[in-house]
C-alpha cells in the first residue's frame, strides 16, 4: 500500500486531464490526470467537495433538533444520518441501552434504509455498466445473456426500493426525512396491520434479493479476468461487528483487519473511535484522508462498505445471506477480494441479508408494543456509529448545559473511502489509460470505478444543469489540445485545438 | 412474469412533481412551488391534480407516473435563463456516476423501462436559482422567480386539465 500516482516527480512539464463538473457547487468530485508526452499516467487524483458547514450547520442548534436536521445533509441515505445521531444523543441521555421496542424499530428503519438503497445502487446506477459492459466487447458478448435471462431486472429494483421505503415510512413516519428515532429511543411503533401489510411483500422481496446476488455471482464467474483486475488493490478493511464476530449493520464495535485478512484491531469500543482513527488533511483535496493512528498515514489507510463489511465480520447471522458470504470468501482463495467491482457481489449479498433480518424482526413482537423511550444520567457528548449503505457513519457531538449542540464531527463513508477511492482510480488509469489516447470509453472506465463506491456527494442539492463532465487535456503551456464534454443528459461532444467545429461522440 | 406497477389508488389526471431541499437555499424552488400551487388550486379540482414533492428525483418516483395523463415536473435550475425555463423532456438513460442524482429524462425512461410503454406527456420547470448553501433561506432573487413561475404553473394546469377532460 503506497501512494505511487498521488504525486508526480516533476508536474511543471505534463498535461492535465481534468474530469471536472462545469458547476462547482458542494458535493462533486472531479477526477485529474497528468500525462507525460507518451501519455503515461504520472499522476491522478479524485476530489470531492464534502459537507462544507455541515456542522456550523448543527453548532449551536438544540440536540434534539438534530436527528431530524441532519436528514437535510442526504436525500439517499437520511436515515442512516438519523440513526446514527439518534445513537449518539442516546449517549448524551444515558440512555443505553435503549428499550426492546426502540432498538427493534430502528433496526427495522434501517435495515429498510439498506435494501432501498442496494437496490437503488445495483439495478438503476451500476447494471447498465455491467450487464452491458464498459467498453469491453468479450465482457459483452457473455453479459448480454445475463441481461437476457432476467428482462424485469429493472422493475425489480424499483419495487425492492419501494418495499425499503414503505419500511421507511412505517417507522419513521415518512418516506423521506421522518421522525421515527428521537434521542433515548423512538416515537412511534409499528402497528399489527403494518407489520400484516409488510409481511405479505416478502416472500418475493426475498426471491428478488436472491436473484440479484446470483446475477452478481454469475457476473464474476462469466468474466473473472475483468472482475478480478479491474481497479484492484490491496487494503485494510474496517467496520462495526458484532461483539461475536457476526455482521451487525446498526451496532457494534469496531473491527479492522490488514491486507491479508488477519485481524489488525477489534473490540473498539465506538466511543472511542478517535483512540484508532485520525483524520489527516491534504492541499490538494477539500476532503480529509481518515487512517489507523497506530499505522500512520501510508499503511493505516482502508476501505469501508460492502466489500468490507461481508470479510471482516467472521459470519453473517442470517442462512441465506451467510451461505452467499461463505462463497464470496472462496472466491478469494485464501486471500481477501479486494477487486473494486466486488462492492456490487458484496452489496447484494447484504441487500438479501437486509432483507432476512427485516423477516426476523417482523416477527419480533417488541415492534408492536413495549416502552418507546429510556433515560439516564446526562453526559455531556456521545457518539453514534452506524454502518450506512456506503460504510462506517459516525457523529460525534458535545452538548452543553444549555441543550444546545457546542461540537460535531461527522464522518461519513466517503471519507473513509477517500483514498481508497484515488486508489481505485489510479489503479484504473495504470491499467487502461497509460499509453493510450484518451477517449470517453476509457475515461469511463474511471466513472465504473468510482460507481462502485458510489460516494455520498454531499448530496441533497441536486438542481438542474449541475452534473455534466467537463474533460480537458491541456499541454504544459496550458493549451487546450482536446476537450471532451459529457452533458447531465449524457450527451456527448468533443472540440479540438479550440475549434469551434463539434463533433458527436 | 408480470409484475403489479399499478399504482395504489385511482391515479389523478395531473401529477405535479418538485423536488429539491428546504434546507439548501433556492434548492427549495421545486417543492416551495407545488406547496404554493396547491393552495392557489380551485377547491372542484383537488382530486384532478396529486402534488408531490420530495428532496431527489429518484426511480421508485416512475411509480407515480402510471396512470396519469400529463406531469409537470418542477425544479431548481442553475443553468436556464431567469426567471425560468420550459422543457419538454423525453425518456433518456442517465449517464451518472453517482446514485445521488436522477434527472426527468431518466425517470422517463425508467417507466419505459418498467412499463414497456411511452411515459405520460412530460414539462418541466425549470427555476432559475442561484444560491444553493446549506442553511440559508432562499435568495430575493429566487422568490421573484417563484412568483413568475406560479404564474405559468397554473396557467398549464388549467390548460391541461381543461384539454384533458374533454
Amino acid at each position: 500500500m503506497s501512494f505511487a500516482l498521488e504525486t508526480a516527480a516533476h508536474p511543471e512539464g505534463l498535461r492535465r486531464v481534468a474530469i471536472d463538473p462545469v458547476s462547482r457547487v458542494e458535493g462533486h468530485g472531479k477526477v485529474t490526470l497528468l500525462l507525460d508526452e507518451h501519455n503515461h499516467v504520472q499522476q491522478a487524483r479524485l476530489h470531492i467537495v464534502e459537507f462544507r458547514g455541515f456542522e456550523k450547520f448543527i453548532e449551536g442548534r438544540p440536540y434534539w433538533e438534530v436527528p431530524v436536521m441532519v436528514q437535510r445533509l442526504c436525500g439517499i441515505c437520511p436515515v442512516s444520518h438519523h440513526l446514527a445521531a439518534s445513537k449518539a444523543f442516546d449517549r448524551v441521555l444515558g440512555a443505553t441501552p435503549i428499550s426492546a421496542s426502540a432498538e427493534a424499530v430502528r433496526r427495522l428503519m434501517h435495515y429498510g434504509q439498506m435494501l432501498q438503497s442496494h437496490a437503488l445502487h445495483f439495478f438503476h446506477l451500476s447494471s447498465p455498466d455491467l450487464l452491458f459492459g464498459f467498453d469491453s466487447p468479450v465482457a459483452q458478448r457473455n453479459i448480454v445473456g445475463v441481461a437476457q435471462a432476467h428482462p424485469e431486472i429493472a422493475k425489480k429494483g424499483i419495487l425492492l426500493r419501494k418495499f425499503g421505503q414503505e419500511i421507511i415510512r412505517i417507522t419513521a413516519g415518512k418516506r423521506v426525512h421522518g421522525t421515527g428515532a428521537v434521542p433515548g429511543g423512538v416515537n412511534k411503533l409499528v402497528s399489527a396491520e403494518e407489520r400484516d401489510s409488510l409481511k405479505r411483500e416478502l416472500p418475493q422481496m426475498l426471491a428478488w434479493a436472491q436473484d440479484a446476488v446470483d446475477i452478481a455471482k454469475q457476473l464474476h464467474a462469466q468474466n473473472p479476468a475483468l472482475y478480478n483486475r479491474f481497479g484492484s488493490f490491496r487494503s485494510n478493511l474496517l467496520s462495526i461487528v458484532r461483539a461475536d464476530g457476526a455482521m451487525d449493520l446498526y451496532n457494534g464495535v469496531l473491527r479492522v483487519r490488514d491486507e491479508a485478512g488477519h485481524i489488525l484491531v477489534d473490540g473498539v469500543d465506538d466511543q472511542k473511535y478517535l483512540d484508532l482513527i485520525e483524520e489527516e488533511v491534504r492541499p490538494w483535496s477539500y476532503m480529509k484522508f481518515p487512517h489507523l493512528r497506530s499505522l500512520g498515514r501510508e499503511l493505516g489507510w482502508y476501505r469501508v462498505g460492502p466489500l468490507a463489511r461481508v470479510q471482516n465480520c467472521d459470519f453473517i447471522p442470517s442462512e441465506r445471506a451467510e451461505i452467499e458470504r461463505q462463497a464470496f470468501v472462496d472466491w478469494g482463495k485464501g486471500e481477501p477480494v479486494h477487486a473494486t467491482l466486488a462492492y456490487h457481489w458484496a452489496r447484494m449479498i447484504e441487500m438479501l441479508h437486509a432483507v432476512e433480518v427485516i423477516a426476523e424482526l417482523l416477527d419480533d413482537p417488541a415492534l408492536l408494543s413495549g416502552d418507546l423511550l429510556t433515560s439516564g444520567q446526562r453526559q455531556r457528548s456521545g457518539v453514534g456509529i452506524i454502518e450506512a449503505p456506503r460504510g462506517t457513519l459516525i457523529h460525534d457531538y458535545d452538548v452543553g448545559d444549555n441543550d444546545l449542540v457546542t461540537r460535531c464531527n461527522l464522518i461519513v463513508s466517503t471519507t473513509h473511502n477517500n483514498q481508497a477511492m484515488n486508489e481505485a482510480v489510479r489503479s484504473v488509469a495504470r491499467d487502461y489509460l497509460d499509453g493510450h489516447e484518451l477517449t470517453e470509453g476509457l475515461l469511463n472506465h474511471i466513472e465504473v470505478a468510482i460507481r462502485a463506491y458510489d460516494p455520498c456527494l454531499s448530496c441533497a442539492t441536486h438542481a438542474l444543469g449541475q452534473m455534466p463532465l467537463d474533460v480537458t487535456l491541456l499541454a504544459a503551456d496550458g493549451t487546450v489540445l482536446d476537450r471532451v464534454q459529457k452533458s447531465a443528459l449524457g450527451g456527448v461532444s468533443r472540440s479540438i485545438n479550440h475549434s469551434s467545429d463539434e463533433i458527436s461522440l | 412474469m408480470n409484475l403489479p406497477m399499478q399504482p395504489a389508488h385511482q391515479a389523478a389526471p395531473l401529477l405535479v412533481l418538485g423536488w429539491g431541499n428546504l434546507s439548501r437555499g433556492d434548492d427549495a424552488l421545486g417543492p416551495a412551488c407545488v406547496a404554493a400551487l396547491q393552495a392557489r388550486l380551485p377547491a372542484h379540482l383537488n382530486e384532478q391534480v396529486e402534488f408531490l414533492d420530495d428532496y431527489q428525483l429518484q426511480i421508485e418516483h416512475a411509480l407515480d407516473l402510471v396512470g396519469r395523463q400529463a406531469v409537470l415536473f418542477i425544479d431548481a435550475s442553475l443553468s436556464c435563463a431567469a426567471p425560468f425555463e420550459v422543457q419538454n423532456p423525453q425518456p433518456r438513460r442517465d449517464t451518472s456516476y453517482s446514485s445521488h442524482a436522477l434527472s426527468p429524462e431518466a425517470l422517463l425512461q425508467v417507466f419505459s423501462d418498467v412499463q414497456g410503454q411511452d411515459p405520460p406527456p412530460a414539462t418541466l420547470l425549470a427555476i432559475r436559482g442561484e444560491a444553493f448553501e446549506l442553511g440559508q433561506p432562499m435568495s430575493a432573487a429566487a422568490q421573484a422567480h417563484l412568483e413568475a413561475a406560479l404564474d405559468w404553473a397554473l396557467a398549464w394546469v388549467m390548460t391541461t386539465l381543461t384539454s384533458s377532460l374533454t
